[in-house]
């Protein structure tokens, strides 16, 4: 099967026999730095363009068609265009709060880039807490949100904030529940166990309706998480004129946007590993011959395939569903998906103890 | 009781926004609903009641209708046409009173349609014409009757 990890290895090896050990270890961070730096610039040109696409073709329009064969150049000159921009700080503000916002967001979309398995064998850091630390420092980006709120000195930014503050924080407990089925299935928090526990079927089929309901309810508290419509009363135009980054111009604006990008994709990432078994190739079972054609398709085009489908389905969302006011919003979180979320993992658990599961 | 309600409320729910999805989704894979008209590569199908312009309509002798009775400038809410009149003397001797200019103002104008509702012998009409940029502002300011032009035979 066709890997990345030879390419990976040869890179190690050849490290390990030029370097001495700690010059070698340093030259890895850095690589493995600029390639997550590389994938997000990347990202943000490519998922932007997909959601601009995407909302067109919903909307009956055509979409960017004049920059490049296309449009396919249009974010790159966006991007060009907010480099040019003049990044201005409001009087009022508190500057190195203000400037130091973007940066924690953006931070904590790379860090959570560490345990995800880009491929067979592709991963930067396989914790054996890497589900636990995907859902806890992904939390750590809020902060930024509110810093970026409060710092403006811009009521609009402050409500949207203190909007988004309270929506992160109530949808993270089924976001964290229905993780937590996935685990209490697998029995570890590894992201390489959870995989590995998929060679025979992914958990959205093996898991039979509980592992659907954990996925749905997986979808729809991500799609809160990253302050996505319907859920993105942080930033909704029409009231708050663009909520926690109203203040923002040029490159920080970008970098809000960029991360808001790459937290779709990671959020993606996450529920691809958890519900449809990540780099895994889709196996049924035990039928040898089925699943060998299957393993002939590489591992990194099944992640990002996975991913992207999913991201798709959150653009679906975003581009169908009308905006929830923030009481309806708390509504839905505390009332509906909270308490189905919580019999769902004693569902789960019971399925788990009596090994219902395939 | 409250859990059918409860189970009711989640369903219905679902169902809607599964319908609203379908909707988007058939937009989405049918790329032949788009309607955007690409403008500057193709002319855009416009709509029959469509108003771009005012113009006088002249037939192929160079006649017009307009008799100079300024109902339309009256009934214009901006002051987009003024019609200059004179006198002329027809072949029975009798001096008649004919429109010398009818000065159209594009740059004032709203489109409202008064002016073509107000005249009362059908001499001016809304024409599909909308590319009216200019480099200069003097270049809106537009006489409708062409030159040489003189009121249709029978018109009063």
């Amino acid at each position: 099967m066709w890997s990345l990890s030879s390419i990976t290895d040869i890179v190690q090896t050849w490290l390990g026999s030029t370097f001495n050990p700690t010059i070698a270890l340093l030259l890895q961070f850095v690589m493995a730095g600029l390639l997550v730096i590389t994938l997000f610039a990347v990202l943000g040109l490519v998922l932007v363009f997909m959601e601009r696409k995407v909302s067109a073709y919903m909307q009956v329009r055509i979409g960017p068609n004049r920059v490049g064969p296309r449009g396919y150049l249009q974010t790159a000159a966006d991007t060009l265009k907010l480099l040019m921009k003049e990044g201005l700080v409001p009087a009022g503000a508190d500057k190195f709060l203000f400037n130091l916002a973007p940066y924690v967001v953006m931070i904590s979309a790379m860090l959570l880039m560490a345990p995800i398995a880009f491929a067979k064998d592709f991963q930067m850091w396989d914790l054996n807490i890497g589900v636990l630390y995907v859902s806890s420092v992904s939390s750590i980006a809020v902060i930024g949100i509110l810093m970026a709120g409060w710092s403006s000195n811009n009521k609009y930014s402050l409500l949207g904030a203190m909007r988004s503050g309270a929506q992160i924080v109530s949808y993270e407990l089924s976001a964290g529940l229905s993780i937590i089925s996935i685990v209490i299935l697998v029995g570890s928090l590894k992201i390489s166990d959870i995989i590995a526990s998929q060679q025979d079927g992914w958990w959205i089929f093996k898991g039979h309706i509980p592992a659907i309901i954990a996925f749905v309810i997986f979808l729809i508290a991500v799609t809160a998480e990253t302050n996505r419509a319907p859920f993105d009363l942080a930033e909704a135009e029409s009231e708050l004129t663009a909520g926690f980054h109203t203040e923002y111009s040029g490159m920080r604006f970008a970098l809000f946007f960029l991360a808001e990008y790459a937290n779709i994709f990671i959020v993606c990432a996450i529920g691809a590993t958890l519900f449809l078994g990540g780099w895994m190739p889709f196996h049924i079972g035990n039928l040898q011959a089925f699943n060998h054609i299957m393993d002939y398709i590489p591992s990194s085009i099944w992640f990002f395939g996975k991913t992207f489908f999913l991201i798709f389905v959150i653009m679906w969302f975003r581009w169908t569903f009308p905006r929830l006011r923030i009481d309806q919003l708390l509504n839905l979180e505390w009332k509906y998906l909270l308490p189905i979320s919580m019999f769902n993992v004693l569902l789960v658990t019971i399925m788990a103890i009596m090994k219902w599961h395939f | 009781m409250f859990l059918k309600e409860y189970f009711k409320t989640i369903f219905g729910t679902v169902k809607s926004l599964l319908t609203g999805m379908r909707r988007t989704g058939y937009y989405f894979t049918h790329g032949k609903e788009i309607i955007t008209q690409e403008y500057p590569n193709e002319y855009p199908v416009l709509a029959d009641r469509f108003r771009g312009e005012v113009v006088m309509i002249h037939d192929e002798k160079n006649e017009h209708r307009c008799t100079g009775c300024s109902a339309c400038e009256i009934s214009c809410p901006n002051g987009t046409i003024k019609i200059i009149s004179k006198f002329e003397t027809g072949p029975d001797g009798k001096k008649k009173k004919a429109i010398d200019k009818f000065v159209y103002h594009l740059e004032l104008c709203t489109f409202c349609n008064l002016c073509i509702e107000a005249c009362p012998t059908s001499a001016i009409k809304m024409d599909q014409a909308f590319e009216h940029s200019v480099f200069d502002r003097s270049r809106l300011t537009k006489v409708l009757n062409k030159p040489g032009s003189k009121i249709m035979e029978g018109v009063e």
